[in-house]
Formats: structure tokens, C-alpha cells, sequence
């Protein structure tokens, strides 16, 4: 194969749909046809049923917690639940996804897919966590933000670029963790963090693999596949420079151990804002602006570019 | 780095050989008679979908397109294959469109104001938002910083390159960065919504312009028909996500067909500029006690004129 690409150019001679077709052709016959289990175990792992979400570290983590809700224009969106806890001494910020266990919680919750008054409410949040000098602590746990005429209506576009960008702005340290699925735009909207961290178990990525499969494979059935090609758990996304730490989870996963889990991510949390801490607010926002301007590989004159 | 380049029309953009038919009306129309008229149907009003470098030829007065960046390509650093493998399906979008990828930045001049503009070709792969784009949408933006020019993005897009997995949906956060250094100047970033602008374009920075237009009948939507209509299984309203929803839905600001486009646009320019050279200069208590013919208002707004006028070049120095 190389050496077909090497072979010069003649006029006259076009030797790329051959490459196509011979590429194609062993692809098919088992290159690309390997799926890879463990993937498709860490995607159901991420989607666990028992996997703790927001609520459940905020219990292990946060002893009074004091919610607060709303987002002072539409209603409040319980898919996205925040609030003010106290902390290493001090106050902590803590805004995060939710989902429901049970189908009535399943189902209030929207399955963790929150409508734009729900990133809203976390703008709202994020403004009053910058104004009394609080650090953002986010939990990333979502399918995605909600596909709904209304949602659409309200903006939800706007509603996460609004969020991203309040992100972007405030002055006080802030720690993302993915602590489960973390798909799509609705879930990068609360991933704008000095730091990003990653529990081992989770996923992050564009586009869930069935939608990813349905559009490129037109076959959601490859949705297996399509996940190993998207290259979305934690060890994959670490190598492409997108997050700061992976965070390994107790034994068997974090479905098995809550309390262990969140001690895990706690001691993290920790460790991250003593660091973030030690630089004044305008560095620290220039070092965020140049950390998110290093993302993306791309090729400029012959070179490739990390 | 600059470089200067010939506008040309690639063979998919609509524009070249042969009469087309309006999908909506059905008018035959001459490719003449299209281009005269902003590849806009003259009958029913249609607009056309146009490629960035016909965009660029319809907004930058002629002979100061300024390209840069323009050496950018992607990289494939998932090693993504579907059905055919990632480099392949970029290699196509080359050859069928005629650039090199799903964004063109540069400065140029509308109505002989300085501007940094962006334009993004839906032919290119959807008009997808990979790290290429991220890039030069940065450096765009870095342009317009550095030269105190304000950014215009002409925005057609249909989310965010799957191919290039989590780096291209943190492109939405690296063109959001961008925005906000812009903002902290400011310059001013007006964007132009085309037919359609989805997903991760219009949840970054297409919608966090000081200013957002749009033009007739584009779908702008975070998510598309299909997968709401698969999610709430009924059927969607008529004009879901079209401009005039999202207009009437307080989205955008305002809806410009595309005849009108580069007179709008020089006048919103104009205006936040004028803003722009108030705060640099304390004009209101100036103008504060001197008796003026209509009072210190008409005065002050004389200056905000003036200060437009003379645009930006006075005040770089």
C-alpha cells in the first residue's frame, strides 16, 4: 500500500481510487472489523444504572450542601442540580448534570438532559460562585443537552455557547470531573475548567456511538465500532491532550463503591484547587485561554501540529 | 504569511455552466442571471447555498482579500474510518470544492471599512468545525485583536467533525476563549447565519456575536429535525428552526436578505465602532454645557458619526 502511494504521479494516471478501493478492501477483511469489547464495556460502564451521579458524590462529599434552584427566567431544570457546599475550610461551588435511577426519578430528570433554563441555571450559579470569589467545582454526567422543539425555541445553542463562555470569564478557580457520560455540546458546555479530570470508567465525546454509527455507518447496529473509532474513553482522550488526569475508580468500578469513588475525586478536587491557588486570577485565566487554544491537531506547511 | 489569492468559484458552489431550477419554485434560472442577483431566485426570493469564496467575493470590496492561514490542513490523529477512511473523505471535499478546508479567514475591506472575516463552505464536509477550523477562527480573531478590526463570521455549518472525535467538540471551547479576548478590547464580532448553521458552530461562537444576522429561511437548530423528530416522535412544526422562528423566538437580532447584506453590515460595524471610540474618548462631558442647534445630543451623535467615519486608522496609531 505505501509503496502504491509512493509511486510519482503521472499525468494522466490516477492511481488514488485504486488505493481507495484496495484500502477499502482490507479494511473489510478484518483490519477494521476487530471491535474491541473492552470499549463497548466502558461505554456501559459510563451508563451504568448504579453508577453514582452528581447527587450521590455531593452526599459522600459535600455535607451541607444547600441546593439552589431556578434560573430566574423560565423554570428550574432538575437535570442540572447546583449549589453552595462548604469545603476544604472554605466555600465550593458544586454545579453538575443529574440523572434518575428509577423511572419517576428517570423521568423528572429528563435523563440527565437539560433543557436551556438548566444551563441558565448553572450560568447563574457561576456568576454568583465569581462574585463572592467561591471556585466551580462541575460533575459532567450527560447523554447530551435535550432535542425538543421548546428547548430549541428557548435557545439551546445559545443557552450552552452563553454557558461555555461564562466559564471562560469567571475569576475564581475551576475543576471539571467526567464522571460518567459525557456526551456531546451538553456536556462540554460545563467542561471549560482550569482543569478537566476524568473518572477512569467514563466516556467524552462529540457524538454518541449510536448516533455516530446511524449517520456514518447508516446502520446504528454499528454503534460497537463506531464507539473504538471515536476514541472516547478515558485513556484515549488523555493521549489526545483534551483532559488534565484520569482518576482511577475502586475496584470493579464506581457502581460498586460510592463512598470510594467520591473519596477519590474529592482528594483530586483537593489537590487541583491547592494548585490552581497559587497563581493571581489573570494568569490563571491566561493560562485557561491558552490551555483550550493548544486543542486540535492540524498540519501547516508539511508539519504536523499537537 | 498573508497571501493574496484569486477569487475563484469551485464547480459545486452553483455557480458555473448551467442553468439551475429553484428547489422552491421551480424557475428555471440562468447561472447569469443567479450570480447577478446574490444567488437569490428573482421569483420566489430563494436564497441559493454559496461557497465561502463566492461569500467573500459578495461581501470584501475587490482586489483587498487578504487570505490567512490559508496552509492549515487537517490531520487525522483518531486514524478515523467509517466506510472510508478520514483523509479520503478530505481529499474529495479538496477536489470538489477547491479549498482546503471548511473555513476561509482573512482581512479585506467592506464599503472601504477593515474587517477580518471568516467564511465557512457547507460543501467542505457539512461545513464541519474541526481543529483547522477552531485554528483559524483563533487566528482570526488574534487578527482582529492585534489590528483593532472587527471580526465578521459568515457561519454555515453542521456541527462538529465527527471524524476528529473530542477535538472537535473542544473546538467549541477554543473559539468560545477566543470570543471572550476579543470582548475584553472589544472588537466587535458580528455573525452572519446561513442556511443551515447547527450543533456545535451555533452552540459556540456563532452565537455569542455582539451583533447575530441571519439571512432568509436558514435552519439554524442545536438539534437537527430528524433526531427530534426520533426523540418526541411527532411531528415538527413548519417553520421549526428557520430564521423567522428563531427571530420571532428573541435568537437573532435580525433577519437581512442577502441584496442587503454588505450595506447592513457596514452600518452595525459602523455603529459599534462609534461605540467603541466613545469609550475611548470622553466626548459626553465635553459636549456637556456648549449650545449647541439641537442641544449636546445631535452634537454628540455629529461625533459618533464623525469618529465612524474616520474609522479605525486614527485610532490604532
Amino acid at each position: 500500500m505505501a509503496e502504491l502511494k509512493r509511486l510519482p504521479t503521472l499525468p494522466g494516471v490516477h492511481l488514488k481510487d485504486e488505493i481507495a478501493k484496495i484500502t477499502h478492501r482490507l479494511r473489510e477483511l478484518g483490519l477494521s472489523r476487530h471491535v474491541d469489547k473492552a470499549v463497548w464495556d466502558k461505554v456501559e460502564l459510563a451508563r451504568h444504572a448504579q453508577r453514582p451521579y452528581t447527587l450521590d458524590y455531593i452526599h459522600h462529599m459535600f455535607p451541607g450542601f444547600i441546593e439552589l434552584a431556578g434560573d430566574r427566567c423560565f423554570s428550574d431544570d432538575a437535570a442540572m442540580v447546583g449549589g453552595l457546599a462548604a469545603y476544604m475550610g472554605r466555600t465550593i461551588m458544586v454545579i453538575g448534570h443529574q440523572k434518575g435511577r428509577d423511572l419517576a426519578a428517570r423521568t423528572r430528570r429528563n435523563f440527565g438532559m437539560p433543557r436551556p433554563e438548566g444551563y441558565r441555571k448553572a450560568q447563574r450559579l457561576m456568576e454568583l460562585a465569581g462574585k463572592f470569589g467561591v471556585p466551580v467545582f462541575t460533575m459532567i454526567d450527560t447523554p447530551g443537552a435535550y432535542p425538543g422543539v421548546a428547548a430549541e425555541e428557548r435557545g439551546q445553542a445559545g443557552a450552552i455557547a452563553a454557558t461555555l463562555l461564562c466559564m471562560a470569564r469567571l475569576d475564581v478557580p475551576t475543576v471539571a470531573v467526567i464522571i460518567g457520560e459525557g456526551g456531546s455540546g451538553g456536556a462540554l458546555a460545563l467542561g471549560l475548567a482550569d482543569r478537566v479530570l476524568m473518572l477512569e470508567n467514563s466516556i467524552y465525546s462529540v457524538i454518541s456511538p449510536e448516533s455516530c454509527a446511524a449517520i456514518l455507518w447508516k446502520d446504528s447496529a454499528e454503534a460497537h465500532l463506531a464507539a473504538q473509532t471515536l476514541r472516547l474513553t478515558s485513556s484515549r482522550v488523555a493521549e489526545l491532550g483534551v483532559i488534565d488526569a484520569v482518576l482511577p475508580e475502586p475496584r470493579g468500578g464506581a457502581h460498586r463503591d460510592h463512598a470510594g469513588a467520591a473519596h477519590i475525586v474529592k482528594e483530586a478536587l483537593e489537590d487541583n484547587l491547592r494548585e490552581l491557588e497559587t497563581a493571581p486570577p489573570q494568569k490563571r485565566k491566561q493560562e485557561r485561554y491558552m490551555k483550550f487554544r493548544r486543542m486540535g491537531v492540524w498540519r501547516e506547511n508539511g508539519l504536523t501540529l499537537f | 504569511m498573508a497571501q493574496r489569492v484569486s477569487i475563484n468559484i469551485s464547480r459545486r458552489n452553483g455557480a458555473s455552466g448551467d442553468a439551475e431550477s429553484c428547489p422552491l419554485c421551480k424557475q428555471l434560472l440562468s447561472a447569469a442571471e443567479l450570480r447577478e442577483n446574490f444567488h437569490v431566485c428573482p421569483n420566489c426570493g430563494h436564497h441559493f447555498r454559496v461557497g465561502a469564496r463566492e461569500r467573500v467575493a459578495m461581501l470584501a470590496d475587490s482586489g483587498t482579500w487578504e487570505e490567512i492561514a490559508a496552509s492549515l490542513r487537517s490531520a487525522d490523529p483518531l486514524e478515523f474510518f467509517d466506510l472510508r477512511p478520514y483523509p479520503d473523505r478530505i481529499e474529495e471535499a479538496e477536489y470538489d470544492t477547491g479549498l482546503g478546508e471548511a473555513m476561509i479567514a482573512g482581512t479585506c475591506c467592506i464599503h472601504k471599512m477593515d474587517v477580518v472575516l471568516v467564511a465557512m463552505d457547507f460543501s467542505f464536509m457539512g461545513g464541519s468545525m474541526g481543529s483547522v477550523v477552531g485554528e483559524k477562527f483563533w487566528r482570526a480573531a488574534d487578527t482582529a485583536i492585534q489590528n483593532r478590526f472587527p471580526l465578521v463570521a459568515v457561519c454555515a455549518s453542521g456541527g462538529a467533525r465527527m471524524q476528529e472525535g473530542i477535538l472537535s467538540l473542544l473546538q467549541m471551547a477554543k473559539t468560545t476563549c477566543a470570543v471572550e479576548l476579543m470582548s475584553r478590547v472589544p472588537v466587535p464580532f458580528v455573525s452572519i447565519l446561513t442556511h443551515p448553521t447547527t450543533g456545535g458552530v451555533l452552540a459556540s461562537f456563532a452565537t455569542l456575536a455582539d451583533v447575530i444576522i441571519s439571512e432568509p429561511g436558514a435552519m439554524l437548530c442545536f438539534s437537527g429535525p430528524r433526531v427530534i423528530e426520533q426523540t418526541i416522535k411527532e411531528r415538527l412544526p413548519d417553520d421549526f428552526g428557520l430564521a423567522e422562528s428563531n427571530l420571532s423566538h428573541g435568537q437573532i437580532d435580525m433577519i437581512v436578505p442577502r441584496s442587503q447584506l454588505k450595506d447592513k453590515l457596514v452600518q452595525v460595524l459602523g455603529m459599534l465602532e462609534g461605540g467603541v471610540a466613545c469609550a475611548l474618548e470622553p466626548l459626553w462631558e465635553e459636549e456637556e454645557g456648549r449650545p449647541g442647534r439641537g442641544g449636546p445630543l445631535a452634537g454628540a451623535l455629529g461625533r459618533i458619526k464623525a469618529l465612524a467615519n474616520s474609522s479605525w486608522r486614527s485610532l490604532k496609531g
